[in-house]
């Protein structure tokens, strides 16, 4: 019995864990990337840059809060600079919108079109970002570090094996939960979210209905932008922010959006936990889930993985192929919010 | 001149003009429908009057205003209200939420308008929680309706409401229809059903290459000869 309780353990400090906050962040980012499709209609790459950017703001704001003086308790500071990346993150997509967006919109470019323009502004975007503030790791997560601590939870439970639970992860959970609360009331409960799926539905229609276009693009950047700065934000309090591995995000983002469903809030979501647990649960090593389960000294040489965590990206890959051969529109059928 | 009166409409997308002087008009209170062959200019004569195209030549005037260079949102705003033929549902929005968009431009409350939808269209009130793209065909078309009366609109302009429903359903279409323009609004629309159209017409326009070959009463063109024997099969 406690055998299979230091398993289960081992897999809950592994994976659920680590998990649940990769899921939950990437989530937030493919709401952005579904939101910007279902409503703009191009696949937004810039996406990982701009939450780059959005964490980078506040990170800059959150040493300035640092400098005087300021803290937020047992939680990271960087939760109170992030209102100000969130504006600075809105600010700059409704400046790009106006700017280079607006113009091919007018244009009525297709899709193809806007995601090279998109690929480019990806690519000002990160030279922007490695220009203010260095291609260096930054680690700007303070206050407590752990809700739970491994020590304190064998102490507690007696069992072998430690459950850890850093405050950066169960920070980046609740505030997901909360986000993507707000986002469904907003979408389903007012009056400005419903002309925003109307138009997404039917954009012939939502003009002849006199809802305002440009009203429905703005508002979906803000919501964009400060998706990206969120997410952003509580990738890099997790995992130390580094300009270089946003842009690595941009896959499995895409990934999850398009598991779930591009266009659909709630397949973004769900293709987001899917991409996570899958990478997580391929790259992980079995070995000491497979001592604690089988009897005596069946212990496996190996390291019981399926797969080298260097392969991470690759499982994104995959994932996408097979959606794409399988089920094209994705688990929960896109294209409209 | 009547309520809404598309005077010497000549207009296209664009090339040749399809459109050759057509005068079409309905006043409050009245059915009028266009019928024509294919390619007659029949649905182009409906979107000029709503100012989906742009006209060469001509003018819609609508109670003695001219809206002719007016936006479509603005006639919307005056009060004309338009079912297009495809498209014209919120598939992924909820028959409520499909009415309140069609409300979109009211300030004041729309609850009481929506009452009457629903009492309008009964099977509506029952479905009202259902996603528009989930409903039948006929049952589409009231959706469709009933967004565009959600603005209260004092025209009604319908771009063949019967197409691809059943014989039944359409009857019925044509009934709430009768219903709507009794309580006053003006109702405008083409349709290729010619024959129960122009039945329930008070007045009926036959277009021919985008010019106005027959204008009477609808009685009157189902009993002429002339019409039965060239547009109606006899």
């Amino acid at each position: 019995m406690t055998d299979i309780l230091n398993a289960l353990v081992l897999l809950g400090n592994f994976v659920l864990v680590p998990g649940l906050a990769y899921g939950s962040q990437l989530a937030l980012g493919a709401l952005g990337v579904t939101m910007i499709y279902a409503v703009l209609r191009f696949s937004n790459f810039a996406h990982g840059e701009t939450m780059s950017f959005g964490a980078m703001i506040t990170i800059l704001a959150t040493w300035w809060l640092q400098d005087k003086g300021v803290t937020f308790g047992v939680l990271p500071t960087a939760l109170l600079a992030l209102p100000v990346g969130i504006i600075a993150t809105v600010g700059i997509c409704l400046v790009l919108d106006r700017v280079v967006y607006r113009y091919y919109r007018r244009e009525k470019a297709n899709p193809v079109t806007y995601l090279i323009v998109s690929v480019g502004i990806l690519f000002v975007l990160s030279g922007l970002v490695r220009f203010i503030i260095g291609p260096q790791d930054r680690v700007f997560a303070d206050g407590e570090r752990f809700i739970m601590k491994a020590r304190v939870f064998k102490q507690m439970t007696g069992l072998d094996q430690g459950l850890a639970i850093k405050t950066t992860q169960g920070v980046t959970v609740v505030t997901a939960v909360v986000i993507v609360a707000l986002i469904f009331w907003f979408l389903n409960r007012t009056r400005t979210g419903k002309s925003m799926r109307a138009y997404s539905d039917n954009e012939d229609l939502a003009l002849l209905s006199g809802i305002n276009p440009a009203r429905v693009v703005a508002i979906t950047w803000v919501i964009a932008g400060a998706l990206a700065a969120i997410a952003g934000t509580l990738y890099g309090l997790d995992k130390g922010y580094k300009p270089f591995t946003y842009l690595g995000l941009v896959l499995p983002i895409f990934a999850s959006a398009i598991v779930g469903g591009v266009g659909n809030p709630l397949g973004a979501i769900a293709g987001g936990f899917v991409v996570a647990f899958s990478e997580l649960l391929l790259t992980f090593a079995y070995k000491r889930v497979i001592a604690y389960l089988t009897p005596g000294d069946w212990i496996p040489e190996g390291l019981v993985q399926l797969l080298s965590t260097d392969y991470k990206l690759a499982v994104s890959f995959v994932i996408l192929v097979i959606v794409l051969l399988v089920k094209p529109t994705g688990m929960f059928s896109g294209k409209t919010l | 001149m009547s309520f809404l009166q598309g005077e010497g409409l000549y207009g296209g997308y664009g090339g040749a003009d399809i459109l050759h002087g057509c005068n079409i008009g309905v006043d409050k209170g009245e059915v009028a429908v266009v019928v024509g062959p294919n390619g007659a200019g029949k649905s182009t004569a409906m979107k000029a009057m709503f100012g989906l195209l742009n006209l060469r030549q001509g003018s819609v005037q609508l109670d003695g205003r001219d809206i002719s260079r007016l936006p479509p949102q603005e006639r919307v705003t005056l009060g004309m209200g338009f079912v297009p033929q495809n498209a014209n549902v919120f598939t992924s929005m909820t028959v409520e939420e499909n009415l309140e968009m069609g409300a979109f431009i009211r300030q004041d409350n729309f609850l009481p308008t929506m009452e009457q939808v629903f009492s309008l269209f009964p099977v509506l009130a029952q479905k009202r929680g259902q996603p528009a793209g989930e409903l039948s065909g006929g049952q589409r078309q009231q959706v469709a309706v009933g967004r565009a009366l959600m603005t209260q609109p004092s025209v009604l302009m319908l771009d063949e409401p019967t197409a691809g429903v059943s014989p039944i359903v359409m009857d019925e279409l044509f009934d709430r229809i009768i219903e709507i323009a009794k309580t006053g609004i003006a109702i405008l629309m083409v349709e290729q059903n010619a024959r129960q159209a122009l039945d329930i017409a008070d007045r009926g326009f036959v277009l021919v290459q985008g010019q106005n070959r027959y204008t009477d009463t609808g009685q009157a063109l189902l009993a002429d000869p002339e019409v039965r024997k060239s547009f109606l099969g006899g």
